[in-house]
């Protein structure tokens, strides 16, 4: 009874290590990178780690093609180095010694890869699958790009002082003008009743400049030089 | 005995609200952009400290005479450049209106550098920043292609400011977000210059001293990264035997020159409107000795950057060498670390060589990361920005350095507008009644308007020859003029005696012997060979062109004809004034023979009274 199941078993050995072996046939190479994710929090890869491998892939096949009716039994996985690198085949369960094509599996696991990816806390570069590409997030964009909105801002406060400094300017002038024309029409009525001594109006003298007599040599020239 | 009268001048010119400003004034004219990005890449190409050396002989021997010459010929003769030129001799107005032109070209461009840091500073807003990731392309499968094949720091650069052209004969188009940019630059300006000094000497305040402080944070933040000593150290480190070579002499004399920001006719404005008894002796020294400290004093900052960048780019060459290793031979995680690189590697090469050989590893030198120098345009866009995506915080970081180098460009272009206002409100085109404001505007939509050639296509292409033919030449043939012309027509005793009046103290020996004998000297020197220098090779330009073989690298092509016409135009065009305007005179003094009111130089003096 033992020989009779051990041949089929043997048999069976075979025929997944024909299958599964690197650069077989709709094998796919898998490299994990645990520690380079994780750092301090790098769980061990380990034969459990192998099965919920095995289970996401068979999860992924059911998945995408919702009559198929692959098992964890399914999923072959070999040649796992201390990398950790593993090559893995999915063969058919209708026909027990052929292989799902290696387009129908990249298919499922490209439509899976992010549940793929955090069943193991992990991330598209950390869990490669060497021969299937992933689709490259797009960038974030928002509604309005932000550096208008920078823009506008700056450009706002830029015009709000030009135009302050452009309305300050012009009422100065009026005032100046305003004041003009007021000292002129004073000074036509004070003029009468100017004081003049020597020739010059009195106020000139109180004013803090004064004028200084040109014929007096100037303070660094007072003194003989020696 | 001639009486001096010492009337203060209640000739209502403008002057400085203190003496501080003015100061100030003057050094943030001086320390500009090419205090960050010129100074310490000579500094590392020349044999880091020992550059030192040529740098202070020509600050001692040209940078400090030839300005105090101008800040004491503006103080005396208390007008703008081209006023001041005609008051000493009007057959050397040529050199006042020389340095008008000068300072209108170089403003042109010089706003528009400033444009591209805008431009950076309101995309720094961005989480992450645009410069840190590719764009995908079109079915969102693969990176752009000339992202990828570039650095995405290139490719934000090139294509996405710039948009530039392969070529400066193939204009492109215009860019509506530099013509945007360059809008608001042009509005800033205004906004600052727009009554003169009056507005700048209060701008002068933030955008002078607000630089210092972010230059002081980066040295804290930069000294803190890693590999930063290695920088420094690069840096600094003094190789004595680049002094044989000339060119370090030649380097060290135009960065002086260039850095002080002479022959503009901007320090003559600015000192124009000081009272006459100020010590501006003082002032030049201590204008040239803060703008040679703030050179130093930036690269140590840009150098611990720089040291930073290396060392993480060393970094990452070793960890990609170490990631093909370990798929290549299936080894477990984290066995090779950066340092058993070398005994791993040594130990696989004998064991497995076809293998090793097979995966084409690239060789990691440290010191060949820190060669890779870049100066100008490409310091500050591509090269510092790659290593602000590295630090942490990055856009604080890019905001702060995009606004410092804003405040420092646009210090600098106060002076120039000054240099470009001041004459033009003496030359009295415009009659008195025109307020200054509508001056200062119609200068600025001028200028805003030509600027938009800048904002092509081959924009960049057209800023590396105005700065390099209009920014250069005629400013060492202005200067050369102006001293030859102060002490020889005006006559070294006349200034002399004006120079001692508004100081209080004769001139000592220095200052005769430099400007009598070396600073010309030296000027004529550093001129034949910066000429020599331009003409030995022929004119070309790195043209960044997508399709070339060995893109990413840039295609060297040779100016054609009517650019090298052009750049001969911009050059001869400032230095030609000169003896244009000599020229005019001299006709028009034979016309006027018979009228012998011959105006002699004798009889204008500092003391604006004849006697």
């Amino acid at each position: 009874m033992l020989r009779a199941l051990l041949l089929p078993l043997s048999v069976v050995a075979i025929a997944h290590a024909e299958l599964c072996k690197p650069d077989a046939q709709n094998a796919f190479k898998v490299r994990i990178s645990i520690k380079t994710a994780l750092g301090d929090n790098a769980y061990a890869w380990d034969a459990n780690e192998e099965y919920l491998f095995k289970a996401m892939v068979a999860f992924a096949m059911r998945r995408y093609s919702s009559k198929s009716t692959t098992q964890i039994s399914n999923v072959l996985l070999c040649n796992v180095t201390d990398r950790v690198s593993f090559w893995f085949v999915v063969t058919d369960s209708s026909k027990n010694v052929t292989t799902v094509p290696g387009s129908v599996v990249e298919a499922a696991i490209r439509m899976n890869r992010n549940r793929i990816n955090s069943a193991f806390l992990l991330s598209d570069k950390t869990l490669q699958f060497l021969k299937i590409t992933s689709t490259l997030s797009p960038p974030v964009e928002p509604s309005t790009p932000v550096w208008l909105i920078v823009f506008g801002v700056v450009l706002c406060v830029i015009v709000a002082g030009i135009v302050f400094l452009v309305v300050s300017g012009i009422q100065k002038h009026k005032k100046k003008n305003k004041e003009s024309t007021e000292r002129e029409n004073l000074e036509e009525k004070v003029e009468v009743t100017v004081t003049l001594e020597n020739g010059m109006p009195c106020e000139v003298l109180d004013v803090k400049a004064g004028h200084i007599n040109g014929v007096f040599p100037a303070d660094d020239e007072r003194f003989t030089s020696l | 005995l001639s009486a001096t009268p010492e009337i203060p001048k209640e000739d209502g010119r403008p002057k400085w609200d203190n003496k501080f400003q003015y100061i100030l004034s003057c050094i943030g004219f001086a320390v500009g952009l090419g205090n960050v990005w010129r100074f310490p890449y000579l500094c590392q190409i020349h044999g880091g400290g020992a550059f030192l050396i040529p740098y202070f002989i020509a600050l001692l021997f040209e940078g400090i005479p030839l300005l105090h010459l101008e800040l004491a010929l503006g103080q005396c003769l208390r007008k703008g450049g081209i006023g001041a030129w005609n008051t000493i001799s009007p057959y050397l107005g040529g050199v006042g209106v020389g340095s008008w032109v000068v300072s209108i070209l170089v403003s042109l461009y010089y706003n528009t550098v400033l444009t591209w840091v805008m431009w950076y500073f309101i995309n720094s807003f961005q989480e992450p920043l645009p410069w840190s990731v590719c764009p995908l392309n079109e079915n969102r499968t693969e990176f752009n292609k000339e992202c990828y094949e570039s650095t995405a720091v290139n490719y934000f650069w090139y294509r996405k400011t710039l948009n530039i052209t392969p070529d400066i004969a193939d204009s492109g188009t215009l860019q509506w977000w530099l013509i945007l940019c360059l809008a608001t630059c042009w509005a800033i300006v205004y906004l600052c210059t727009i009554r003169g000094i009056e507005t700048t000497g209060k701008a002068i305040y933030v955008t002078a001293i607000f630089p210092y402080l972010v230059l002081t944070i980066f040295l804290i933040q930069g000294l803190t990264l890693p590999g930063a000593t290695d920088g420094l150290v690069y840096l600094f480190t003094p190789n004595l035997n680049t002094l044989k070579n000339p060119r370090v002499w030649l380097d060290a004399a135009t960065q002086i020159f260039f850095s002080l920001s002479l022959a503009f006719g901007g320090l003559i404005a600015f000192s124009s409107y000081n009272p006459q008894k100020n010590d501006c002796e003082k002032d030049a020294v201590t204008v040239a000795i803060v703008n040679s400290m703030t050179s130093l004093y930036a690269s140590i900052p840009v150098f611990s950057v720089l040291g930073f960048k290396a060392t993480t780019a060393y970094w990452d060459c070793l960890d990609r060498n170490i990631i093909s290793i370990i798929n290549e031979f299936d080894l477990p995680e984290e066995s090779i670390m950066r340092q058993n690189y070398t005994s791993w590697i040594s130990f696989l090469n004998s064991s497995h060589p076809e293998k090793i050989a097979g995966l084409k590893l690239k060789s990691c030198d440290l010191q060949e990361f820190l060669d890779q120098s870049a100066s100008g345009t490409g310091l500050a866009f591509i090269v510092f920005t790659q290593a602000i995506i590295l630090m942490p915080g990055s856009q604080a970081w890019a905001i702060l350095f995009f606004i410092m180098l804003f405040s420092l460009g646009l210090s600098s272009m106060f002076g120039n507008i000054e240099g470009v206002f001041t004459p033009l409100l003496e030359l009295q085109i415009v009659s008195k009644s025109t307020p200054k404001e509508l001056l200062s505007g119609i200068i600025c939509l001028i200028s805003f308007l030509v600027a938009l050639c800048f904002t092509l296509g081959s924009g960049s292409y057209w800023i590396d020859i105005f700065d390099r033919y209009a920014g250069s030449v005629p400013l060492l043939v202005i200067a050369f003029f102006e001293v030859t012309g102060v002490v020889y027509v005006y006559r070294i005793k006349r200034f002399s005696k004006d120079v001692k009046r508004m100081t209080g103290r004769k001139l000592n020996l220095y200052w005769q012997i430099t400007w009598r004998f070396i600073s010309p000297l030296l000027l004529l020197i550093v001129f034949m060979a910066f000429v020599t220098l331009q003409m030995l090779k022929p004119p070309s330009y790195a043209a960044w062109n997508p399709k070339y073989e060995s893109f990413p690298m840039k295609e060297e092509k040779v100016y054609p004809p009517w650019v090298q016409a052009i750049c001969v135009l911009l050059a001869a065009l400032p230095c030609v004034c000169v003896p244009l305007v000599a020229l005019f005179h001299l006709i028009k003094q034979k016309c006027r023979s018979k009228d012998t009111s011959l105006i002699s130089s004798e009889v204008f003096s500092c003391q604006g009274t004849n006697s």
